[in-house]
């Protein structure tokens, strides 16, 4: 009875304490600032600039619960923000448009997804190939210039002040929620989820019972591809120019978010909801940093020492849960 | 269970090669509905890799299989299981952050749209955890937060979800304690009366003699003898585990015990060993025999700084030290010969030389640079003192066949000119002419005043080159004794004695 108490505390703990954290970061900023660091505005300024990392960390999560990564991510929304603005340039309907930029960002995860599963390359190099090719494509699609372009209505779902106001935050929060929703319920209920957990917990034991390991990669890595391209899409809507120079490093906030809310980098732990509050607290520091006035580079330091606590962290809790069993 | 019982599997002649080297040269074995079999026989005698075969995890290269009434040649485990054959791992095959109910429907979960439907499979997870019945494995509980032994359940409980008709279980009891073994030992009984069989491995007799009707002993890759328990005594049934001829191939030096170079009083690691007390001298070789699981390598380990100390004391020349690195063991003059010398012991893709002279490279710096030259000649001595067959010393090591690879790595340990050696199962592997020299080695060795200590499966081995001999079981040194007072059967007896239910 009490091994079952202590398992339950144990999965309380990594379950609250990433919200702690972000309680922390919050009161912290809201003490040293001389504004208002909670008022209205600035949250919903806060989640506005969660969407872009929130929507990478759907995406990541299963590649990390799987035991994988994706440093490519940056790239591929920026690839796919310039395909987007593209094809608005070209006037085509946003929704197709937006269709464009997921596809985009779905095909490097494919790509990705199949040189893991087929060469058995590991996934740190491939995507770190496609960080670089990605990267090009962008560049060279956009002749090395922000393509300028009509967001269309894709721009509302970033907007600071939404139509109708009773949204009080933008249409792409709403977005971001309604797919951490589900595809939370992907992660827990869908077979997809149970294998995604079951390669990266012992992928020896995967392939035992028969699971088909390489298809289920292509998968997870196809499904991060597309979360990527979309959060390209509405990167594309917010700068409203398609910058094949934009989101460099994003992948390591990414990861980061991911990390911090409990995803753990050798695989068979994280969920989405502590992706989620990993996102949110990465957004709040930006957000904070600039709030109170400290530099640019002081906020790259902090975040830099967060990653690292995260994963230190990360590996504490991975040593306590295997001598506890 | 008698000639009534129909019979479940038939297996006639089965062959299996690794390379050159013959794993089973015609096993036979068959297992009636309902029965629990014990499969023994020495470590290596062929055991698991049959049962990898039943298991579907390798094809064996000739012989027949008859499984419930048709052939059997299963290309997968997943085929195996298909057919109704469930295997046991000893490392446990289990994926630790899913749910009980997740892991036990593991790749055979039913789905909806894609969405696992746990309530339709929750009947069926109920069924067989009912015939566990064991009190910490609900199907919501995740399997990192249970003991190993309620994990091992869980596979169990994997097997019969999916009505399997015969289960091997490899070493079932070997991470257990006295009241787990209990509570596998009334699962089996349960299995038993709903008809499933089981193929039971162990070492431990009176485990065997507990559970299982019938037997099969198994020894170098052959069946030996099959019967009725009840009709055979332990002595006959060792007999046929052990029996085989010992070639003279351990020469003996005249060598005399000199002083106490190291000693053990009581030691204890993180899991093991429990309690390891011995002592060992100067020009002696002290062998420590046991199963494999008893905490040998680990009492190696331990010693060499490689795993952490948990309790008692270790006293090197007189002084008490523990808990050093394995860089101050060696700056003491121990050196440590590991058991997996493909994974711990050598760096395969460098040269010999390197491999050779990796520990000590001092001899042969000059301000800040390694005398390559120097190195390969050192090297090439050492080659040509241990016989080691190779061409140039700037090859890499992987070159070598084992046993001459195997030869490297002691050449290491004279070349950092240790006092007192470790060497964990060094002939493992390795062919005849190899063992040889390594039997040699260690005899002019403690000729010249050093100590070794000697782990080893192999009893005609440690009864040949050793002056004394300790035997370990379940973690703890339980016996030791110069070696004109052990016989083989002692030895085997003693290591293979249950521990009495605490």
């Amino acid at each position: 009875m009490t091994q079952e108490r202590a398992a339950r505390t144990k999965r309380f703990l990594e379950l609250f304490g990433p919200f702690l954290g972000l309680l922390v970061v919050v009161a912290l900023f809201t003490a040293i600032s001389e504004d208002n660091f909670l008022s209205a505005m600035n949250a919903k300024t806060v989640a506005v600039q969660t969407v872009i990392v929130g929507l990478g960390a759907i995406g990541m999560t299963f590649v990390i619960v799987s035991g994988g990564i994706d440093l490519s991510v940056g790239s591929v929304m920026a690839l796919a923000s310039v395909v987007t603005a593209l094809a608005r340039k070209h006037d085509v309907d946003p929704f197709l448009a937006g269709l464009c930029g997921i596809g985009t960002g779905a095909l490097c995860g494919l790509v990705n997804g199949v040189l893991v599963a087929a060469l058995r390359i590991v996934p740190f190099v491939v995507t770190l190939g496609m960080l670089g090719v990605a990267r090009g494509l962008a560049k060279h699609l956009a002749e090395e210039q922000k393509i300028d372009a009509m967001p269309g209505w894709l721009g509302d779902l970033v907007t600071k002040s939404p139509e109708p106001s009773w949204l009080v935050v933008a249409p792409g929060v709403w977005l971001l929620l309604a797919l951490a929703v589900f595809m939370g319920f992907v992660l827990r209920r869908s077979v997809l989820g149970v294998h995604a957990f079951a390669i990266g917990s012992n992928e020896a034991t995967a392939r035992l019972c028969g699971i088909a390991v390489e298809r289920r990669k292509v998968e997870i890595y196809t499904l991060n591809g597309a979360f990527a391209g979309l959060a390209g899409v509405m990167m594309f809507a917010r700068l409203t120019v398609g910058d094949p120079t934009t989101a460099i490093g994003k992948e390591l906030d990414i990861i980061a978010a991911v990390v911090i809310g409990g995803g753990s980098l050798a695989g068979g732990e994280g969920t989405i909801l502590g992706s989620m509050v990993g996102a949110f607290m990465m957004s709040t520091l930006a957000n904070g940093c600039s709030f109170v006035g400290v530099p640019n580079y002081v906020q790259e330091i902090v975040i830099g020492i967060i990653i690292v606590v995260a994963v230190a962290l990360d590996r504490v809790r991975r040593v306590s849960a295997t001598s506890s069993g | 269970m008698t000639d009534a019982a129909a019979m479940l599997l038939r297996m006639r002649g089965v062959e299996k090669s690794f390379g050159s080297t013959r794993a089973l040269s015609g096993v036979s074995l068959e297992v009636r509905c309902g029965e629990v079999h014990a499969l023994v026989g020495e470590n290596g005698a062929g055991k698991s890799t049959l049962m990898k075969i039943l298991a579907g995890a390798l094809v064996r290269d000739a012989g027949e299989i008859e499984f419930d009434g048709r052939s059997f040649s299963p290309r997968s485990p997943q085929e195996a299981r298909d057919r109704g054959v469930a295997m046991i791992y000893q490392e446990l095959s289990i994926a630790p952050h899913l749910s009980v109910e997740d892991n036990i429907m593991l790749g055979r979960e039913t789905a909806r749209l894609g969405f696992v439907e746990r309530r339709r499979n929750r009947p069926r997870v109920l069924r067989a955890l009912a015939l566990l019945d064991h009190p910490d494995i609900q199907p919501t509980r995740r399997v990192i937060d249970l003991s190993p032994a309620a994990r091992q359940m869980v596979e169990i409980a994997r097997a019969l979800a999916f009505d399997a008709k015969l289960i091997v279980m490899d070493e079932p009891t070997s991470s257990l304690g006295a009241r787990d073994v209990e509570r596998l030992f009334s699962v089996i009984e349960r299995l038993r009366e709903q008809g499933v069989a089981v193929i039971y491995i162990s070492h431990f007799l009176e485990e065997v003699r507990r559970v299982a009707e019938r037997f099969t002993v198994l020894r170098d890759g052959q069946t030996i003898t099959s019967g009725r328990l009840a009709e055979v005594a332990d002595r006959d049934l060792i007999g046929a585990m052990v029996g085989r001829t010992v070639e003279d191939l351990f020469p003996r030096s005249a060598r005399s015990p000199g002083e106490v170079v190291l000693s053990l009083s009581h030691l204890r690691g993180e899991r093991m060993p429990l309690d390891a007390s011995l002592e060992l001298r100067r020009g002696e070789v002290v062998g420590v025999a046991g199963l494999v699981g008893a905490g040998r390598t680990e009492t190696l380990r331990a010693l060499f700084g490689l795993d952490r100390v948990a309790g008692g004391s270790i006293t090197i020349r007189g002084a008490v030290d523990q808990g050093a690195p394995p860089r101050r063991r060696l700056a003491q003059g121990v050196g440590l010969l590991a058991e997996d010398r493909k994974s711990e012991g050598l760096a395969l893709s460098r040269s010999i030389a390197e491999n050779a002279t990796m520990s000590r490279l001092d001899p042969f710096v000059r301000g800040g640079f390694v005398d390559v030259k120097a190195r390969d000649l050192a090297a090439r001595q050492l080659a040509t003192r241990l016989n080691v067959k190779c061409g140039d010393v700037a090859l890499p090591i992987s070159s070598l066949s084992g046993g001459n690879q195997q030869k490297v790595a002691v050449a290491r340990l004279l070349h950092h000119d240790v006092d007192v050696l470790l060497l964990d199962e060094p002939t493992r592997g390795i062919d005849v002419g190899a063992k040889a020299e390594i039997y040699k080695q260690i005899g002019e060795l403690a000729q010249r005043g050093k100590a070794v200590l000697f782990v080893s499966s192999y009893l005609p081995e440690l009864m040949g080159v050793c002056d004394r001999i300790a035997v370990m079981r379940r973690g703890a040194i339980v016996g030791i004794r110069d070696v004109k007072d052990w016989t083989e059967h002692a030895i085997l007896e003693l290591a293979t004695r249950s521990t009495e239910a605490s």
